[in-house]
């Protein structure tokens, strides 16, 4: 039971915002002693897993390509595309994103997304732009909650479509797993059967981004108030 | 045949031009630190697989001590003013969207036809490793495309990849970090342990009690663990298959995909699952770093509870 202390570390250590760099490296260590584990054993296990999991930096790669193309205009040429729609507004926009990211995630098409490659420099522009024609100037606050949940939508789409593809990851673990408890199941039945959540997610999110346009004008508004006050 | 390998070497070269250009730049009263935490990743991708375990741990208690003390700071690249960047944009047009758009194709592209390409008899790349492969590919050509077509200074696009790269600073090695701590999780047997609390300390007589646990059990785990993929195993040989299945007759397939499915609904609600909910917040330059959490958690609660009723509603009706 005192392996569960690294959880506990991990908690704390994100609650009172210490670094999470050192909240990871304290809660390895407190767990693999609480196992039993030597100083030595736990690094180079930290070490191996390290090094195995270099691939999900590759994703750092693209850095070069997209601020470059910053430095031309990309940012700032996706608001005027996104301007000159007169029907966008951020919470369709959005509500689009999300549909495309979750379809091409059902197809396996997970890198047609991504928050470097996709959110930074085209979507998140595209929602601020599109708040921007309708509402005008933008605060750093109302910029910033759009700009989340940019994220979100990514994140959303991705999650609940890829489990429809049955060759990603989470369907093999689940058919491996279940294979050792005895139960032989079909991958495409796994990706039928995640069919109901996917629609689900997308009705929860799409409704909630049809409601961040209101959102963000009472925002707006408000924040337009404040000022005159003062 | 190509493999993840020689993308690290590409990756590994970036960093290392990143190291120097940091080491150049006066403008930041920290450059040292940078440097020193961008050499660090080179190393781990130039020189990760040839130094052994223990190395690589001690690479790691480098790049934290660099990373995790406040001793990196933010460069200051010369970069194009915001009127330069609309007036370029203005005469750019659509055309800048190009290249951007290059690598999710190629990479797409990259992923439904080179799986099994031969050139010359042998496989051009390493078949598992296509879309990751796929991906480095197209921004290579992404790369080319725009240099040719835009013609900055040689270095612009290092200067530039060094600026985003500061911006993330040290959460560019989180979900690394997390990973290695799963497996460190994974080593001491903190699965076992959390299963063991989650049979011994809740009432499961009820169909609906077992359903609740298991979908509600993925979800918290996975927020701990940052990770579906390690809740799984665990939540399922604990509740799913013992009483789910044999003892109240439920589907296992049903089970298994939206078991899955609740798990991500706590990726969503956890700082742990750091590329998709911290990365991006640095990425996106956004001062709280729970930012991206906190508009995901409205949607991730009513979607967990809605996975409990359809999981109650068809589990134990097919």
């Amino acid at each position: 039971m005192w392996t569960l202390l690294g959880i506990g570390v991990v908690v704390a250590g994100f609650l009172i915002r210490l670094n999470p760099l050192l909240v990871i490296i304290a809660a390895a260590l407190v767990t693999g002693i609480a196992a039993g584990l030597g100083p030595v054993e736990i690094l180079s296990a930290f070490g191996k897993a390290f090094n195995d999991s270099r691939y999900v930096s590759i994703v750092w790669l693209v850095l070069p390509v997209i601020g470059l193309l910053e430095r031309e205009g990309l940012q700032e040429r996706a608001r005027t595309l996104i301007s000159k729609v007169h029907a966008a507004t951020t919470g369709r926009l959005l509500i689009a994103y999300l549909f495309v990211r979750q379809i091409t995630a059902a197809l396996g098409l997970m890198s047609f997304g991504g928050h470097a490659q996709m959110v930074r420099p085209l979507i998140a522009p595209m929602a601020e732009g599109a708040a921007e024609s309708r509402l005008g100037a933008l605060s750093d606050k109302t910029r910033h909650l759009i700009r989340a949940h940019a994220a979100g939508a990514d994140n959303v789409g991705a999650f609940f479509g890829e489990d429809i593809f049955i060759a990603v990851g989470s369907i093999l673990l689940i058919k491996g797993f279940m294979e050792q408890s005895g139960f032989d199941i079909e991958p495409l039945h796994l990706s039928l059967w995640a069919i109901p959540t996917a629609v689900l997610a997308f009705t929860i999110h799409a409704t909630r981004l049809f409601l961040l346009d209101r959102k963000l004008k009472r925002l707006h508004e408000a924040e337009q108030r404040g000022e005159d006050a003062a | 045949m190509i493999t993840l390998e020689h993308v690290y070497i590409l990756a590994g070269a970036m960093f290392i031009v990143f190291s120097w250009l940091s080491l150049r730049d006066r403008s930041n009263t920290k450059r040292f630190g940078n440097a020193g935490f961008w050499m660090l990743l080179a190393i781990s991708f130039l020189a990760g697989s040839e130094i052994g375990d223990l190395a690589n741990g001690i690479l790691v208690l480098g790049l934290v001590a660099l990373g995790g003390t406040g001793a990196m700071g933010l460069g200051k690249p010369h970069t194009t003013t915001p009127q330069e960047r609309a007036a370029r944009a203005e005469r750019r047009g659509n055309a800048l969207f190009g290249p951007a758009l290059i690598i999710p194709l190629v990479a797409v592209a990259g992923t439904l036809t080179l799986k099994s390409a031969m050139i010359a008899g042998a496989p051009l790349l390493d078949g598992k490793q296509v879309t990751l492969i796929s991906l480095a590919l197209g921004i290579v050509i992404a790369l080319v495309v725009a240099m040719l077509w835009l013609k900055p200074p040689g270095l612009a696009p290092l200067e530039e990849g060094r600026r985003l790269a500061d911006t993330i600073g040290w959460a560019a090695i989180l979900p690394q970090m997390l990973a290695a701590l799963g497996a460190v999780f994974a080593l001491s047997g903190v699965g076992d342990a959390v299963g063991t609390i989650a049979t011994t300390w809740l009432p499961l007589g009820h169909p609906f009690a077992a359903v609740a646990t298991y979908c509600i059990g993925m979800a918290l785990f996975t927020a701990v663990m940052g990770n579906a993929f390690a809740a799984f195993p665990v939540m399922t040989a604990a509740v799913g298959v013992p009483l789910i299945v044999h003892k109240f007759g439920g589907d296992p397939t049903i089970m298994g995909a939206i078991g899955m499915l609740s798990g991500f609904c706590g990726t969503l609600t956890t700082p742990m699952a750091a590329n998709f909910n911290i990365v991006p917040a640095a990425l996106l330059e956004l001062p709280d770093r729970d930012a991206v959490i906190k508009v995901q958690i409205p949607t991730a609660i009513p979607l967990l509870i809605g996975n409990v009723l359809l999981m109650y509603a068809l589990v134990f009706r097919f």
